[in-house]
């Protein structure tokens, strides 16, 4: 967008000191309750009339002290509670947080669980990404595509919905595997998916790609460099629309990704374009990685043995995945009882947050919601 | 890499391995100065997690650990020390600009002071908060009853 002339370089003031008090310094109020938001974030905005020269947010007001709960159940009695911090994306919650066990645990899953597990974790990247594109589509003032990204989300659910009887707060997988084996028909529900999904992804595009209010509203926006994001420890598609190919799911494998061949797609610019593009790409990608796992799903036990009570050697382990916004982190330290001594639990949206003020400064106060949608964050991880 | 850490650092440093992952275990007085040079010459660039875990029965009741990864050698690295309650400890945002919203986090949980945070309040929790509920000694139903009376206009939040 153009820039209208600020009222600040008419008055010939030094534009880099942003900390001058002029009497045209607004301090604007941003939610906690704004739809834009995608859940209670307030955002404290500094303006020079419809520029934003900094901003500050608030946080917490999801706050639910997950780490606090966490010391206080087993570590199985644990398990559904991270559904509930990502809960677009709970299934990937839930696989690193059963993998960090495992680990502590020294036991695997089976390699049948794991094949499970990556599709079930592909389907919900997906998912997620289609939640993102929808209500970011609609921030920005395109309403069609949010009634077609949720009507072909609605396809996973059901998916979900059939496996384990919930749709969102899915509770898949258990330590040691998945409790439960794939329903008669399973395979064949993802394939008719996968062919369902792929033309629908072309659709979107079709509605945005080239669309030129769609340009002209994210190119050049919330601009971020690789080096601000590596300080700044973002992850994930935004790090990648920065150049930077770099996926948890290549550099360390888990599950079965090392077994599938997929592409890590990157963009150029670091801009809010790009990383609507890389998300759409990894949708694809998500789909090649599904329909390989689908096609090879070895025979065997869906569950590895497991102790009845768990009780993990003195220790601590760090095990991250890739969720669908960056890298998921779970910090375990086990004390040798039945609950965990201490959990930590890294959340991407938290963390690229951070880089909320660094994008928005020099944009204008429509940009900032294009930002917010960009970064993709759910206030349930960002609070905890 | 960890000889030479030892070389220029002395006997402050001990590496350990647990379930394939590297830690050091180091001197409290070796903070900034080698994450700062993990940062710059051991590549150590994106740093992951900021936490703490507190133990209270021990004289120096909390562990730090600052979780690193390294881009170039695909490698992490957690560094770990121990300060006692109330013990100050150096920021490193100055190193790591992610470090900013973890540090709070850090104090708004565990009450650790970060020296030279460019602005440490509570992150999480409001501002008028009173304790640290991470700490082993805040029980799980515990809150800050005087400020739920105030700002909520309730007996209480339970």
């Amino acid at each position: 967008m153009t820039e209208p002339t600020s009222t600040a370089s008419q008055l010939d003031l030094d534009e880099s000191n942003k900390t001058y008090l002029d009497a045209n310094e607004l301090i604007l109020n941003m939610g906690p309750q704004h739809p834009a938001t995608h859940g209670v974030l307030r955002v404290i905005l500094k303006l020079d009339g419809e520029k934003v020269l900094g901003l500050e947010c608030v946080i917490g007001y999801l706050h639910r002290g997950v780490e606090k709960i966490a010391e206080n159940r087993t570590y199985t009695m644990f398990n559904p509670y991270v559904d509930r911090m990502d809960y677009v994306a709970a299934v990937s919650n839930g696989l690193g947080y059963c993998e960090a066990v495992e680990k502590l645990l020294n036991i695997e899953a089976p390699d049948r669980a794991n094949y499970v597990r990556v599709i079930l974790t592909e389907l919900n990247r997906i998912a997620s990404h289609q939640l993102w594109l929808g209500t970011h589509a609609l921030d920005i003032g395109a309403m069609t595509p949010l009634f077609y990204t949720f009507r072909d989300r609605e396809e996973i659910l059901k998916i979900f919905e059939k496996y384990c009887g919930a749709r969102l707060t899915t509770h898949a997988f258990r330590i040691g595997g998945c409790q439960y084996e794939t329903y008669e028909g399973f395979e064949k529900d993802v394939k008719k998916f996968v062919a369902f999904v792929a033309p629908k992804i072309d659709e979107y595009e079709e509605l945005l790609t080239t669309n030129r209010i769609w340009v002209e509203r994210t190119k050049n926006v919330g601009v971020i460099s690789a080096k601000d994001c590596i300080g700044l420890g973002v992850t994930g598609p935004v790090l990648r629309a920065s150049g930077v190919k770099w996926d948890l799911r290549k550099k360390q494998p888990y599950a079965a990704y090392s077994k599938f061949d997929f592409e890590i797609p990157t963009g150029q610019n670091g801009d809010t374009y790009d990383r609507y593009l890389v998300r759409m790409a990894e949708m694809r990608q998500s789909l090649r990685i599904i329909q390989q796992a689908v096609d090879s799903i070895p025979e065997g036990p869906i569950m590895a043995k497991v102790p009845k009570v768990m009780k993990p050697p003195v220790g601590e382990i760090y095990h991250s995945i890739e969720a669908p916004k960056g890298e998921l982190g779970y910090f375990i330290v086990s004390d040798g009882s039945t609950q965990p001594y201490r959990i930590r639990v890294r959340p991407p949206s938290f963390v690229n947050l951070q880089a909320l003020d660094l994008m928005c400064r020099g944009q204008l106060i429509a940009d900032v919601i294009a930002v917010i949608g960009t970064l993709d964050i759910v206030l349930g991880e960002v609070d905890r | 890499m960890v000889s030479k850490l030892k070389r220029q650092f002395g006997s402050g440093i001990e590496a350990l391995t647990y379930l394939g992952q590297n830690y050091l275990n180091v001197d409290r007085s070796l903070i900034p100065n080698l994450l700062k040079i993990l940062c710059d010459e051991e590549q150590f660039g994106y740093c992951v997690d900021i936490t703490a875990v507190h133990y209270p029965k021990r004289e120096r009741q909390f562990d730090i650990l600052w979780i690193l990864y390294s881009f170039e050698r695909n490698e992490r690295m957690r560094v770990k020390t121990q300060v006692a309650d109330g013990e100050h400890i150096p920021s490193v945002v100055s190193i790591w600009s992610t470090a900013n919203w973890l540090e709070r986090e850090a104090y708004d949980m565990f009450g650790i002071q970060f020296d030279g945070h460019p602005d440490l309040k509570r992150i999480l929790l409001p501002d008028g908060w009173k304790g640290h509920p991470l700490r082993k000694d805040y029980g799980i139903i515990q809150q800050d009853q005087e400020w739920v009376q105030i700002n909520l206009g309730i007996e209480s939040g339970q």
